[in-house]
């Protein structure tokens, strides 16, 4: 909240060692390319195969039903930027789906949609 | 080798599993103070254990005391604790709860990016500790709704008095909530989704 911090606060930038694939869409710099969300859900369409990466194989069996990235990085203990370059090989070969991705230039808060807004209202009344 | 029997069974217990119609998800974070309650209010309303995410960020050479003049990385990293709530057999929502002494979570950028909205705790003895995060969403234009977490022994105040020391302007929302139930958790987020409902409705009206 000082004026000292804010220099300090410019100097941090994201911690992903490779840059954020796309996953459909083409280049990052096109309008609607699409990049993995924290709540991209990832849905399994493969079974393991031998000599499959081990966490490839966690992956693939994790998400038989659909999962969150942020919990498959949960469950595999690793970093967000970690989980999403084992996902991105993943994709490359259409051993997963991914549902839900965020265009790779927003930075900021999505425009509610008021059908997805009713399901929420509607949903939590029923909690 | 055999890696259909020496794995460990990692990956979401059956009744944690989601239908197999989900397709959609919506991101909202609970932003605030440190010992505020984020924590608390995830669990709460949480049908999963919550889980926690991280990420690292990395901070090139500052220089300050870099005697050599070596570029210097330094690592940090954010950590972040999360839970879910199933909407419907398509929709489902997730919270992510904010680390409150970590000053840098905000620079994960896939934290705000894509949130539908954000739940804002405060304190009533610790007011000031919510202002951080609240110029943060304002930045990233995160609409949020702004929930007294009652603790026992903090001050009551009326309302528009803690309009007033927050800056509140009279459209965001201002509640009273106890992190610890599901009830309470539930009801501001539905505040927040109203909220948002209201907004979003109200503009696709405007000429
Ligand atoms: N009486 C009371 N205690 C609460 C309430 N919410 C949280 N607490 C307690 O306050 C303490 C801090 O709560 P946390 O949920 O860990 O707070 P936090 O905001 O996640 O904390 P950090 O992540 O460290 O910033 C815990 O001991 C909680 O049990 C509440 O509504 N009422
Ligand atoms: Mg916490």
């Amino acid at each position: 909240m000082s004026g000292g911090d804010r220099k300090g606060e410019r100097d941090w930038e994201e911690g992903t060692p490779v840059p954020l694939y796309v996953v459909t869409g083409g280049r990052t710099e096109a309008e609607d390319a699409q990049v993995l969300d924290l709540v991209t859900l990832i849905v399994a369409r493969s079974e393991p195969r031998p000599g499959m990466r081990p966490e490839h194989v966690s992956i693939l069996r994790m998400c038989a039903n659909p999962l969150s990235v942020a919990e498959v990085s949960a469950y595999l203990d690793l970093p967000f930027s970690a989980v999403h370059v084992l996902l991105a090989d993943l994709l490359a070969e259409s051993l997963v789906e991914a549902r839900q991705t965020r265009t790779a230039h927003v930075t900021a808060a999505v425009e509610p949609d008021v059908e997805i807004l009713k399901a929420l209202i509607d949903g939590l009344q029923r909690l | 080798m055999d890696y259909n029997d020496s794995e460990l069974p990692l990956g979401p217990r059956r009744e944690d599993l989601l239908p197999t119609s989900t397709e959609r998800s919506v991101k909202v974070v609970v932003v605030g103070g440190f010992g505020v309650g984020k924590t608390t209010m995830v669990r709460s309303v949480s049908e999963i254990r919550p889980l926690t995410t991280e990420e690292t960020m990395t901070q090139a050479g500052v220089g300050v005391d870099d005697l050599f003049g070596v570029e210097r990385k330094t690592e940090t990293t954010v950590a972040m604790d999360f839970g879910r709530i199933t909407l419907d057999d398509r929709l489902v929502l997730y919270l992510f709860g904010t680390p409150g002494q970590q000053r840098f979570w905000f620079l994960w950028n896939g934290v705000i990016a894509g949130a539908l909205g954000a739940v804002v705790l405060v304190d009533t003895r610790r007011l000031e500790d919510g202002f951080p995060a609240m110029d943060r969403l304002e930045q990233g234009g995160v609409p949020f709704v702004v929930a007294v977490n009652n603790f026992p022994d903090a001050p009551v105040y009326p309302a528009s008095d803690l309009r007033a020391a927050l800056d509140l302007p009279d459209h965001v929302p201002l509640v009273d909530c106890d992190a610890r139930r599901l009830d309470s958790g539930r009801d501001v987020l539905l505040t927040l989704m109203r909220h948002l409902y209201d907004s979003a409705t109200a503009t696709s009206e405007a000429p």
